[in-house]
């Protein structure tokens, strides 16, 4: 079974109906599927920040959310997480492939993918990277259950191990 | 026109619990003047993410009308936005931009509305067809009108003068978002 398969039962499981995403390779499989999957209201914006106030505002009128995005594109996130969902305590939900380790060809995402870890714990933010495929239904389900329970966004990380080994 | 005034003639329109999105600074500074509303939500950072949070409430409650406030500065932030609301199309959005050409709050910096950028050419650019300019303040009343009978998506430009915002926001994020929550979710 593919890592994207146990991700839709997790999300289907804690009643996530909303997907916002910015394209990428790794996380394909799982954006076909939920594209293919009427369960899902998913939307493609232009930047990562859109996607991340979509779910924040559909979580506030009563929709659950998850943005999907690479290492890259979280980058362009601290601001929008420290004054918008961190201080509101809004648990938006992240899931973000990580790319610029284990075997990355370009400079640019090694460098910026080291900047993932301090921005999270500096922000106090919940984050957890998946290896092994049996995890994975186990951390994206625990994290959301988390997240809501505790009104606190989470940041699930696909580890290369998971998805490129 | 005036920000103040235009933001209190939108809220006394309002009868039917309509949401409305506050963006950054002084645009949400006179939505909390205007009356602070169960129903408001007023951002105090984040700038240029008025209209996708706008864009998250009418997805989650298609039967609700949603009002995002933005202006001039933090509109072109997020243009991309505009395009987003086009694709997916919500039936029960208003966007209404105040232009008054300046990053206000900072010290009145030109906006690049001062120059080349006309925000309704642009959301009609993006693929919002119903935008327009309010030409005065009962042209914008009846384009409220209009978008509150009417299938959206719609966008609409006021030109703004300088005046300073008639009221400043209280800064509790928590207390924001839940009395935000507690307007618009009949079980929270």
């Amino acid at each position: 079974m593919s890592w994207h398969q146990p991700v839709v039962k997790a999300l289907k499981a804690n009643e996530v109906r909303l997907v916002t995403y910015i394209p990428d390779n790794v996380l394909t499989p799982l954006i076909d599927a939920v594209h293919g999957d009427s369960w899902f209201r998913v939307i493609c914006p232009a930047r990562e920040e859109e996607a991340v106030g979509i779910v924040a505002g559909a979580y506030m009128a009563g929709l659950r959310g998850i943005t999907l995005m690479q290492t890259s594109g979280f980058a362009t996130l601290p601001n929008v997480l420290a004054s918008l969902v961190v201080p509101y305590q809004l648990p938006v939900l992240m899931l973000i492939s990580e790319r610029g380790t284990l075997g990355d060809h370009q400079l640019g995402q090694a460098v910026v993918a080291r900047t993932m870890r301090p921005v999270l714990q500096t922000l106090g933010i919940e984050h957890f990277a998946i290896e092994r495929n049996e995890d994975v239904e186990f951390v994206v389900g625990s994290m959301a259950k988390q997240a809501y329970a505790t009104q606190s966004p989470a940041a699930i990380i696909l580890s290369p191990l998971l998805t490129k080994k | 026109m005036n920000r103040f005034d235009l933001t209190k003639r939108l809220v006394a329109r309002l009868k039917a619990g309509e949401a409305v999105i506050g963006g950054i600074g002084n645009t949400n500074f006179d939505l909390w003047a205007a009356g602070q509303r169960p129903e408001n939500f007023y951002m105090l950072g984040s700038m240029g993410l008025a209209v996708p949070i706008g864009l998250g409430v009418a997805l989650a409650q298609p039967a609700r009308k949603v009002f995002v406030l933005e202006g001039d500065g933090s509109l072109l932030m997020q243009l991309g936005s505009l395009g987003t609301v086009a694709a997916v199309g919500p039936k029960n959005l208003v966007i209404i931009a105040f232009d008054n050409g300046m990053y206000q709050i900072t010290g009145k910096q030109k906006s690049l509305t001062a120059g080349t950028v006309d925000l309704v050419a642009t959301a009609k650019g993006a693929g919002l067809a119903q935008s327009e300019w309010a030409t005065d303040e009962a042209h914008f009343e009846r384009l409220v009108d209009r978008a509150l009978g009417g299938r959206g998506p719609w966008f609409i430009g006021a030109k703004i003068d300088a005046s300073k915002p008639a009221g400043v926001t209280e800064r509790d994020p928590g207390l924001i978002r839940r009395r935000f929550m507690a307007g618009i979710l009949p079980n929270s």
